[in-house]
């Protein structure tokens, strides 16, 4: 409710919406015989302080009637909206429960009438239906009617494609039930929203008919009417006609701003409400000396929304040319995050602090922001779980290969294009001549993926970001697209960190690892300790729920009780600690990262 | 159960390709292939949502029931679990309460779930739901749709222990589809693999997994991720 009156709009809307019920309530017991008043010595008078609007041919005050006539106008379009609201919802749900031959029947009957202008309908409709209120209320109500109908049509196919309803379909719900049980609440929210604008047009609708004079008939009348009666009056007196005029066009205004903003809230996906957990500033402490030697270097990272979700929490990561690094954890770890942040791509209004992030030894917090883009440019390659996305597909895939040359490195676009298909047969893939003439959409999933790393090779990259790059692909896929991951990071010398939530796959391709746990690093070990040296309960628990091909068949697989917590749902302790089976008294103060062995690190109290 | 020569065509594609299948009564047949292999199509023409040819006998084809990939999209979030659980019975209105119970306590589900909202369930605990809602049509036979793909891997083991607990507590027959092969052969009796829409390999899961005849099988479990256990 809040968000109604924030905006202008909404505000306005509001207002306008409450005033106009009141004035339905209110109007006719207050001005209703002042309405009605018959005064011989006024008729046809103009604007006065008597009558602020003028009167009319028998003398009634103008102001008192459009005042009155706010009830009988807002109830007709009430009523002509109610109808084409459900005649026009029935329509749309029949084709769902109809068999074949009658549903298309339906579906044919509602696309003639949307596209027959809606006036004309109306205007058929009255003068079929009689002169008067009624044909002119069915009139709108038939002309709203089709556009209800097919926006139910549309929001119902998208939900008859779920698998809810494929699941209602399997255990024998009739169709008329899985319209009424399923399709129609779960389409109720735009179908009402679309009411308050349908309220308005409608509003505006029979003032219109009144106006032509196909509508309300004397002695009744509505803002319509008063307007048709002072029309003929706007030159010598236009207070006459100004006055319903007006009224007609707050009320249509009001409608259909409210209906606007409502329409936009109910869209707008609700941002969790959560609290802003006092979190002591992260302890910078001693920073160390940077490593000369490193790639990239993060201390401290953190990633911030407002409202105090922190999705990443003091982060810290360091990786050396040559080495593959896996950042593994379960969806909402903060893994993926890590990596837009490394990149400089976390989408608003995140923030992102860091007491350190360098990338090729170049402080990256230091730079100015086109220099910043120049080095992440030229020195990191990123991929992602969908290859399209770094893909655009209206375009060839050499000539977008060839773009990141010419953009950065101001190579000639010949000497752009061939590198291009260098690069391409570089990652091994069959005739780069052909294949770079192609659009994307041509190429299988792997080849595109196999793509995305060509144009990551176009420069020299010191990094290579893969983020879950295998997560779409076939096994057998997945296996080249990692095996060539490995060449290419062999061959330049670049650093890579390569993001998943498969520890196997994991397992397989990295040199180290470090495990994410709710926004936290948790552990940090050497590839060779991850299947049977884990030391955090977590990374244990995880390698134990795993299924591999040696797994024995005859014992209960393991799996970790509860869930992990949401950044919102975070306390000062162990994050792990509500689903630990170590967990003691002491696991309500956080455990910080400490050394353990070498090259391993953990941050957990139990871990000796 | 069997499935004989069942085919799918959409248009000129032939999304599967004369597939003759056993299911034995009470066992689990573990379906595994890549994407585009004709697996999930042939779990919807079984089910009944998409058109085939072929044919399915030694059992009542509107008694096989299907738990889907998603648990986000296959529960209405406008009811409760318990009016979704309830959906496919045929029992009296007096006893549904009590078989909602009994068919969430069948999935470790506490009786208190039957009144929240899918929203405030975790994904394994509505992919349960969905198996429990299945298990209430009492279906001869269960297909099983990738329906730890969609699940973390901590509470993936959870679900597949249900798997297993129901077939040996309930001697339900499955139809297990996925895409993991550690995942099907640790859950499955037969395992069969199918690739372009045909059944290339078909045999009890060891000797599958042990010595598979078929060069596709072959490259497949090559593919397996593994970690290096010491």
């Amino acid at each position: 409710m809040r968000h109604l009156l924030r905006t202008p709009a909404g505000l306005a809307g509001t207002t306008l919406v409450a005033l106009m019920v009141i004035l339905a309530i209110a109007g006719p017991p207050i001005w209703g015989a002042e309405a009605e008043r018959i005064d011989p010595a006024v008729i046809l008078q103009g604007a006065s302080a008597a009558h602020p609007l003028g009167t009319d041919n028998l003398g009634r005050d103008i102001l008192a009637r459009v005042l009155v006539a706010g009830r009988l106008s807002l109830f007709l379009a009430l009523l002509a909206t109610l109808i084409g609201a459900i005649g026009g919802t029935v329509l749309g749900a029949l084709p769902a429960v109809l068999p074949r031959r009658p549903a298309r029947l339906v579906t044919g009957t509602v696309n003639a009438l949307v596209a027959f202008p809606g006036l004309l309908l109306a205007m058929f409709t009255a003068v079929i239906a009689g002169l008067g209120a009624r044909g002119a209320v069915l009139g709108i109500g038939v002309a709203i009617a089709p556009g209800f109908a097919r926006l139910t049509q549309t929001l119902a196919a998208s939900v008859a494609g779920a698998d809810y309803v494929s699941a209602a379909r399997m255990l024998g719900v009739p169709r008329r039930r899985i319209m009424t049980r399923h399709v129609l609440p779960n389409i109720a929210e735009p179908l009402i929203l679309n009411l308050t604008q349908a309220l308005g047009g409608a509003l505006l609708g029979l003032a219109g008919m009144s106006f032509l004079g196909l509508g309300v008939q004397p002695p009744s009348f509505d803002w319509g009417r008063l307007l048709f009666d002072g029309f003929g009056r706007i030159y010598s007196t236009p207070a006459v006609a100004l006055g319903p005029a007006v009224a007609v066009a707050l009320a249509g205004i009001g409608f259909n701003l409210l209906g606007d903003v409502l329409a936009r809230a109910a869209s707008r996906t609700a941002v969790p409400a959560g609290k802003a957990a006092p979190q002591a500033a992260s302890m910078p402490g001693e920073l160390d000396a940077p490593d000369p030697e490193a790639v990239l270097e993060v201390r401290d990272l953190t990633v911030t929304f407002p409202g105090g979700v922190t999705p990443v929490r003091g982060l810290s990561l360091t990786v050396a040319p040559g080495e593959i690094v896996g950042l593994v954890g379960e969806s909402g770890s903060g893994k993926s995050l890590t990596a837009s942040a490394i990149g400089g791509l976390v989408p608003y209004p995140g923030e992102v602090s860091a007491a350190r992030l360098r990338l090729c030894g170049t402080d990256l917090g230091e730079l100015p922001e086109q220099e910043r883009r120049k080095l992440l440019g030229t020195s990191l390659a990123m991929v992602f779980q969908d290859p399209m996305a770094s893909l655009n597909p209206a375009l060839r895939v050499g000539g977008q290969l060839a773009e990141v040359a010419t953009v950065h490195q101001g190579a000639s676009r010949a000497e752009a294009r061939t590198r291009a298909v260098d690069r391409l047969g570089h990652v091994r893939i069959p005739e780069p001549e052909r294949r770079a003439r192609q659009h994307p959409h041509e190429l299988s999933g792997g080849m595109r993926q196999r793509a995305v790393i060509a144009m990551g090779l176009m420069g020299t990259p010191r990094l290579i970001i893969a983020d879950e790059p295998t997560t779409a692909l076939d096994v057998t896929v997945q296996r080249q697209i990692l095996r060539l991951l490995r060449e290419v990071t062999g061959e330049s010398g670049a650093a890579t960190l390569f993001i998943s939530h498969d520890i196997a796959v994991v397992g397989e391709l990295c040199h180290r690892v470090v495990v994410m746990y709710a926004g936290r690093v948790v552990e940090e070990l050497p590839v060779e300790k991850l299947a049977s040296g884990a030391a955090h309960p977590y990374t244990r628990a995880l390698v134990a729920s795993l299924p591999d091909m040696d797994t024995d068949r005859s014992l209960p697989l393991a799996s970790i009780p509860g869930h992990q917590p949401s950044p919102a749902e975070l306390g000062p302790g162990c994050a792990f600690a509500a689903r630990c089976e170590l967990a003691t008294g002491r696991c309500a103060e956080r455990p910080p990262l400490i050394p353990y062995g070498k090259a391993h690190q953990v941050a957990c109290w139990e871990a000796s | 159960m069997i499935i004989k020569n069942l085919t799918v065509r959409f248009g000129a594609f032939t999304a599967v390709d004369d597939v003759t299948l056993e299911i034995p009564a009470g066992a689990i047949v573990g379906l595994v292939g890549e994407s585009g292999s004709g697996k999930s199509t042939l779990a919807r023409a079984v089910t009944g949502l998409v058109p085939y040819t072929g044919e399915i006998t030694g059992g009542d084809p509107r008694r096989i029931q299907m738990v889907f990939q998603d648990p986000y999209a296959s529960l209405d979030p406008r009811m409760t679990v318990g009016a979704s659980v309830a959906e496919g019975l045929r029992v009296p209105r007096a006893a549904r309460q009590a078989e909602v119970e009994r068919l969430l306590s069948l999935v470790s589900l506490p009786a208190s779930m039957a009144g929240r909202y899918p929203r405030e369930l975790s994904g394994g605990q509505r992919q349960r739901v969905a198996v429990a809602r299945a298990l209430g049509a009492r279906p001869e036979l269960l297909v099983a749709d990738e329906i730890t793909s969609a699940l973390d891997v901590s509470v993936q083991g959870s679900v597949l222990n249900l798997v297993r607990s129901l077939r040996e507590e309930l001697g339900l027959s499955m139809l297990f589809i996925s895409h993991n092969l550690a995942v099907v052969r640790y859950v499955s009796d037969v395992v069969a693999v199918m690739h372009r829409g045909r059944l290339v390999e078909m045999g009890a899961t060891e000797e599958v997994v042990g010595s598979p005849r078929d060069g596709y099988t072959r490259s497949l479990l090559e593919a397996v991720p593994r970690l290096k256990r010491a």
